[in-house]
């Protein structure tokens, strides 16, 4: 029996849902599979609709959660066994090698700079590049490096080694071993958030094969001032910045043809927010919308179109579009349609909203704690209007995208919804023993 | 499980070589063990003050500063030159001790800092490092585990301030951090413990609104141990959704899918329901709220730690638009479902549904969410209630271009719903199963599930018509129908529909008597009339002001799964300090002096957490307990008799003018 929770992903619902249960004096296991709490939130620029900067509002949140002394935050880790039942879950986490010494390490980062391994950096959508000894992005909590053992040329050839040598602290460790552990939880939050769709195989929307054509994401990291280029947009096929900038919406998403029959929630807004933000760039930018239909529904966000279409000169054009491209210049052209008539537009580029899915793990978590999932693989609430954040498993709980496509405050407040059921949860099981 | 050790871990480390010392004091806020919650909450009466400090080196008058600098790896020495600077703070006023870290924030560093408290008796202590946010809290806590008061304790950033910004003019930056060295020491000078008040919190909720929000809310309050006082307007609980006809295509109505709901409400021994009932009144502040609630004119003082509002939303009425209050069989969505759940709708077989009515720029700028998912539920309704009308000559939409069209004869079952009135009597359109246009501006059925209910609707044949805010379309009456006439974009041709029935999807709208409570509260409203959350992204479900949450549709339009969940979510949050059992206030606060203080209210005006008032004497004053130490008092403050603990006029022009020491 216990009265601990597990919070199952990092992201803005898991930091939410694992500081209301630790404000509360109720202890926390956060487990999160990559090297850093933060999530999605982490990658995004700015948020709308008030385009605060997205990575300054969250990291306090990241530092709290860390720093909480009811939390255990374990990061670089995964969640490979649960058993037993509501108020009495053995949870077995895989604690993933790292090579470093978390207690030791500053994050200082000289290994990563005399490191001469380079990697596409995921944090960046490969933008950018990272090191096999690395700090996955800035602000990253734990402050601390990871080795990518694939790729790190001392345990592939038993060379190099230089993070050893350079490590003032002495927090290299190349014999650290993946470690099992097995946790005793009163209940359990899913919180796994979503994965991003690779619009390769949507061969009409060009990506891949035109080098102007980004997706969303992509873009995000761009225009980060802490991003690959540094905060500026460039062109993959000539690295100039753009002029004319397309956003096509609904890429993959409403689309059973292409396996995604909902809406992600989020894509109108977040591109209404990018068009704009092109334009606090540069302010010669003209950015258009194609967008089948507009939803801009929560607090504010139909006033921020507004503002985007007469303050920032957004184009929104009501029409699917595909894109083909102009050879001489690699300009992508956009072939959408007015009133049924066919028109083209040439940009310097596009940006595809494509849809956000389902974690590709959801499946095997899914199995693994004994809950269904939906048609379209989000974990299913046991009642979709009266306990929307309740699973038909008795002690585990929902919270964030991984339930149904959803924004960040939502995310947020569902985060607390979880934290809240927890609590009762682990009350009602404990009174009870 | 060994939880992961945070590099700044050194606060939980015991300190073993400080034998000199004085019993250490408790962990300053002792962190209830898991399953705290679980003890019933009682009410403690008295406020407790914590354990006091225990100065090791504040008796004497004498300031002794010592002055710790990081290289931050080469984060900060790589581009400063770290040295330098800690001989320089070692010719500085008060500085008895000055060193370089490697690392302040690793377990060697930190203890580098307790040493030297003891060591040297120093009585301030600053740290020229990173970002206080992330750090301040690790430095304090070591400046306590030494005996020294946390508030003696000031921050220099010279990474993000300095070195960060300065990499490629390395004179300069060590120029720069000395400044901010020189600048921190000269406030530290004049630092001042101070005391962090305890205050006991009430471990009770009034929740304001018993509709599908509100209940989750009290619900989940309750079951997590704390008593709950319901206050609803109505002489039943339910709120907005009572009234409808179905939430989903479900089989059951909406008056039996929330009655668990509210069974469970009246019956829990933690929930105390008021019906018919206002809050009439509301002083104090988080953890001490002092409500009256007032039923059927007698009232009633009740205490309260915390308070939801859960106040939900109205529909707006569509006067003037599209002969709504002209034509009997115009009417809104609401009025739609409560006609159907009565068993009160006309025959109908055409329904025109128009939506954004008064909404997205009209009447009122937002989209108001949830009226697409709304209509299309309510237009499938009809298909699955009315889909065995069917006449002998087949379906058929009756659309023409202009001219009215032949109305043939029809046949129609009677049916159990059907009322003898309305215009959708004989003589109306072709026969043929219902007919149903959506007309629309966009369609917003957002995320997954509502997106399954637009494609069964799209399957079904029900037609999505869009429109333009400068093309609107208009309704007047025909014979016994309803024309609608509109323009149709891809044919770029007016086009004219005979309907039943016209719905109206209109926006929700705050009710009027949110601005009073928002008063009464002192939380705000937005723009838009509905209450004003603490902030839009991270904080949607909280007010600024402590103690205080909003969920549902009081918040802006939401569905009923969203109102749930954040009717849940504020029984969170408002869980927090009633679990803890107590709150600890800032100790950078504002304080009046009343022999200043004349009495004017521009600091109660500008103090966003509601946390001035006036007293009886005509003075203003402060409520420890809510103050945020925001200072917008004391900037305010035209006789300047607000001081900010630790941020004093004279403190910070210390800072200011030994910062601008040498400037010409």
């Amino acid at each position: 029996m216990s009265t601990d929770v597990m919070v199952i992903g990092g992201g803005i619902a898991g930091i939410q849902a694992s500081l209301d249960i630790a404000d509360k004096g109720g202890h926390v296991i956060l487990v999160e599979k990559t090297p850093s709490i933060g999530g999605r939130m982490a990658q995004l620029d700015k948020t709308f609709p008030t385009n605060d900067c997205s990575i300054c509002i969250l990291a306090p949140k990241m530092a709290d959660c860390y720093s909480h002394p009811n939390i255990d935050v374990m990061t670089y880790s995964e969640v490979i066994g649960v058993e037993g039942d509501a108020g009495n879950f053995n949870v077995n986490v895989l604690k993933k090698a790292r090579y470093v010494d978390e207690t030791m390490c500053t994050g200082c980062e000289e290994c990563v700079v005399k490191c001469p391994v380079k990697l596409p950096n995921e944090f960046d959508q490969g933008l950018g590049e990272r090191k096999a000894i690395y700090m996955p992005f800035a602000q990253a909590v734990p402050r601390v490096v990871t080795i990518d053992k694939e790729n790190c040329i001392w345990f592939i050839k038993e060379k190099c080694g230089a993070c050893k040598i350079l490590c003032k602290r002495e927090a290299i460790d190349y014999d650290q071993k993946d470690e099992e552990v097995n946790i005793n939880v009163g209940s359990i939050i899913v919180a796994i958030g979503y994965d991003l769709w690779d619009p390769t195989p949507a061969s009409e929307y060009g990506y891949g094969k035109y080098p102007n054509v980004f997706t969303g994401m992509e873009y995000e990291r761009m225009i980060n001032a802490s991003g690959p280029t540094g905060g500026e947009m460039q062109r993959r096929s000539d690295g100039k910045r753009p002029h004319k900038l397309a956003f096509i919406q609904c890429v993959g998403s409403r689309n059973p043809q292409l396996g995604h029959a909902y809406c992600c929630s989020v894509c109108c807004m977040f591109s209404t927010k990018e068009a704009m933000l092109a334009r606090e760039h540069h302010e010669d930018i003209d950015s258009a919308i194609f967008y089948k239909d507009l939803r801009a529904f929560g607090k504010g966000f139909w006033e921020y179109v507004e503002r985007a279409k007469k303050d920032y000169g957004v184009r929104y054009i009501n029409s699917d579009a595909t894109v083909q491209e102009n050879p001489k210049n690699n300009n992508p052209i956009v072939v959408y349609d007015v009133a049924g008539r066919p028109e083209k537009e040439e940009f310097d580029m596009v940006v595809l909203a494509t849809t956000l899915i389902p974690r590709s793990d959801a499946v095997k978590v899914a199995e693994m704690i004994g809950i269904p999932l939906t048609q379209f693989g989000f974990f299913e609430s046991k009642d979709r209007i009266l306990g929307p954040v309740d699973t038909k498993r008795d002690g585990v709980f929902l919270a964030g995208y991984c339930r149904e496509p959803m924004d960040i405050p939502e995310s947020v407040a569902e985060g607390s919804a979880a934290a809240a059921r927890a609590v009762e949860t682990v009350l009602e099981k404990g009174v009870s023993v | 499980m060994e939880p992961e050790e945070q590099p700044p871990a050194a606060s939980e480390e015991p300190t073993e070589e400080v034998p000199e010392t004085p019993a250490q004091p408790e962990e300053k806020v002792p962190e209830a063990q898991p399953g705290t919650e679980e003890q019933p909450p009682e009410t403690p009466t008295e406020t407790e003050d914590q354990p006091p400090e225990t100065p090791a080196t504040l008796d004497s008058d004498e300031v002794r500063i010592g002055a710790f600098i990081c290289h931050c790896g080469t984060n900060i020495g790589g581009f400063v030159d770290v040295p330098a600077v800690v001989e320089y703070a070692k010719t500085l006023p008060n500085v008895v001790y000055a060193t370089d870290n490697l690392y302040s924030c690793a377990e060697d560093g930190l203890a580098s800092i307790r040493d030297a408290i003891k060591e040297h008796k120093l009585n301030r202590v600053i740290v020229a490092s990173c970002t206080p946010r992330t750090h301040a809290p690790l430095f304090q806590s070591v400046c306590e585990e030494a005996g020294l008061n946390k508030y003696l304790f000031e921050f220099a950033n010279i990474r993000e301030q300095c070195s960060w910004v300065h990499m490629k003019e390395k004179e300069e930056a060590t120029q720069k951090a000395k400044d901010l060295v020189r600048s921190a020491i000269s406030k530290a000078a004049l630092l001042v413990p101070q005391e962090e008040m305890r205050v006991d919190v009430v471990p009770r909720s009034l929740v304001i609104g018993g509709g599908v929000a509100g209940l989750s809310a009290a619900l989940s309050v309750a079951r997590q141990g704390f008593d709950v006082h319901l206050v609803e307007k109505e002489a039943e609980l339910g709120g907005f959704v009572r009234n409808l006809n179905s939430l989903s295509l479900a089989v059951k109505s909406a008056a039996e899918t929330i009655k668990p709901l509210i069974d469970d409400a009246m019956s829990h021994e933690n929930i105390t329901v008021h019906l018919n009932s206002q809050v009439e009144q509301v002083n104090g502040f988080i953890g001490n709220f002092d409500t009256t609630i007032v039923t059927d004119g007698s009232s009633k003082e009740v205490k309260v730690g915390t308070i939801i509002v859960a106040t939900g939303a109205l529909e707006y009425i569509p006067e003037g638009f599209y002969g709504y209050g002209m034509y009997d069989n115009v009417v809104t969505l609401t009025e739609f479902e409560i006609l159907a759940k009565n068993h009160k709708l006309p025959k109908i077989q055409n329904v025109a549904f128009i939506q954004c009515v008064g909404s997205k720029g009209q009447d009122k700028s937002y989209c108001s969410r949830i009226c697409c998912g709304v209509s299309i539920k309510n237009a499938l309704y009809i298909m699955e209630n009315y889909a065995d009308i069917v006449g002998e000559e087949g379906g058929g939409r009756v659309e023409v271009d202009v001219s009215v069209p032949e109305i043939s004869s029809r046949r129609r079952r009677r049916r159990r719903i059907t009322s003898a009135e309305g215009p959708g009597a004989p003589g109306g359109a072709p026969s043929g199963g219902p007919e149903i246009t959506i007309f629309n501006r966009d369609v917003v059925t957002y995320g997954a599930e509502h997106e399954i209910y637009y494609n069964k609707a799209r399957e079904k044949r029900i037609r999505f018509v869009r429109y333009s805010l400068e093309n609107l379309p208009k309704v007047k009456l025909e014979g016994e129908k309803l024309a609608v006439s509109y323009f149709h974009q891809t044919l770029k041709t007016d086009r004219k529909l005979l309907a039943d029935m016209v719905v109206l999807a209109t926006p929700l709208v705050a009710p009027p008597d949110a601005s009073e409570l928002s008063k009464k509260l002192k939380v705000p409203l937005g723009q838009d009339g509905f209450f004003l959350e603490a902030h839009m992204k991270l904080r949607p479900i909280d007010f600024a002001t402590d103690g205080i949450f909003v969920c549902g549709t009081a918040r802006g339009p939401a569905d009923i799964t969203e109102s749930v969940a954040q009717g849940l979510g504020c029984a969170s949050r408002a869980a927090i300090p009633m679990a803890r059992g107590f709150i600890q206030a800032e100790a950078i606060l504002a304080q009046v002096d009343p022999t200043i203080c004349t009495g004017c209210g521009t600091c109660v005006e500008n103090c966003p957490y509601g946390a001035i008032r006036m007293t009886d004497e005509g003075t203003a004053e402060v409520l420890a307990a809510a103050c945020k130490g925001c200072g917008c008092c004391g900037a305010t403050c035209p006789e300047k008799a607000i001081t900010m603990m630790n941020y004093t006029d004279e403190q910070l022009l210390a800072q200011g003018r030994s910062i601008l020491e040498g400037v010409p």
